[in-house]
């Protein structure tokens, strides 16, 4: 039974694995050819790159790390989310506190 | 000819024994994602202590002065590359392919060499321009956050290292494919992280 559950974490076929790389590859090249270029504006760039490295992530949890709803998978899954709000307080709520307190400062 | 049939063998007797130990390799496992998880919020206050002193430079350089993102790009396709070849060397193991496993294995080591040998060499001319991490705060926020990803994968190549002894030591046993497990859960999160350095230092700190 629960060699499915260590299945669901390390198990993937040569196609999957592909499949993420070359998705992987592209959501890299694009934010960096776009920085290094300087072919736009900074605020379109700072969107895209953000926008970019949060799809290259999810590409990386389904292809890499096999995280899906599956009855073997989804305490990964849960656990997972779990942490992401942990991290998005953690991170958002710090930065936004320090910079509004700076800015009280000035 | 001996070893190969000494393999099978062995596999065999893995596959006899696995279902006993069925649920302690899958619970492993899941132990080892939930450290992960604890390592994502240590990476994560770290983040937000660079978020909050990037701008702090002192008077000194800031990102823009600094980032060669041409090394960075290499390093970052090091690193991509070595998380595939890891992928393959999964597939090998469940496959009970022990050379290709231990081949795909040193691919892994060698790509991540080349990043670890990337950084190091970025670290070692920062510092060498008087630009160390104790010039600024934003030098100092930089220096532990990269270096802190660059420990973990310096941590990571050297367990892969103790592991290929193992595995060319014992073969694919159902111990040895749990380790491996985690050690490729170890290897691709790395990367999740390093997707989130180069994007928030680097490239934003380079716009």
């Amino acid at each position: 039974m629960s060699d499915h559950s260590s299945e669901a974490h390390s198990h993937g076929s040569v196609k999957s694995y592909l499949v993420g790389f070359i998705w992987s590859v592209i959501l890299t090249g694009i934010p960096f050819w776009m920085v290094m270029t300087e072919a736009f504006d900074k605020g379109p760039t700072y969107i895209t790159i953000v926008l970019l490295a949060i799809v290259q992530i999810f590409v990386h949890l389904k292809y890499f790390l096999h995280l899906d709803f599956s009855e073997q998978g989804k305490l990964d899954t849960y656990s997972f989310i779990f942490s992401a709000v942990i991290i998005v307080m953690v991170v958002a709520l710090s930065v936004w506190i320090i910079f509004a307190s700076n800015a009280m400062m000035m | 000819m001996s070893t190969t049939h000494m393999n099978t063998h062995d596999a065999h007797e893995a596959g006899a024994h696995h279902d006993e130990h069925h649920d302690t390799g899958g619970n492993t496992v899941f132990g080892f994602w939930l450290y992960l998880m604890t390592d994502c919020l240590l990476f994560a206050s770290v983040f937000a202590t660079y978020a909050v002193l990037f701008m702090n430079t002192a008077g000194g350089v800031s990102g823009k002065d600094i980032f060669d993102l041409e090394l960075i790009l290499a390093g970052t396709a090091a690193l991509l590359v070595s998380s595939i070849t890891f992928g393959f060397a999964m597939i090998c193991a469940h496959n009970k392919n022990r050379s290709g496993t231990l081949m795909w294995l040193l691919a892994t080591f060698i790509f991540g060499g080349v990043f670890i040998a990337l950084e190091i060499y970025e670290f070692q001319h920062l510092i060498h321009n008087g630009n160390g991490p104790q010039a600024s705060a934003f030098l100092s926020a930089f220096f532990s956050l990269v270096g802190l990803h660059g420990l973990h994968v310096t941590a990571g190549l050297i367990w892969m290292v103790i592991l290929a002894v193992e595995i060319m030591m014992t073969g694919l046993t159902g111990r040895s494919l749990t380790r491996l497990a985690c050690l490729s859960l170890f290897w691709h999160f790395l990367d999740i992280i390093w997707i989130c350095v180069f994007t928030v230092v680097y490239l934003m700190g380079a716009i």
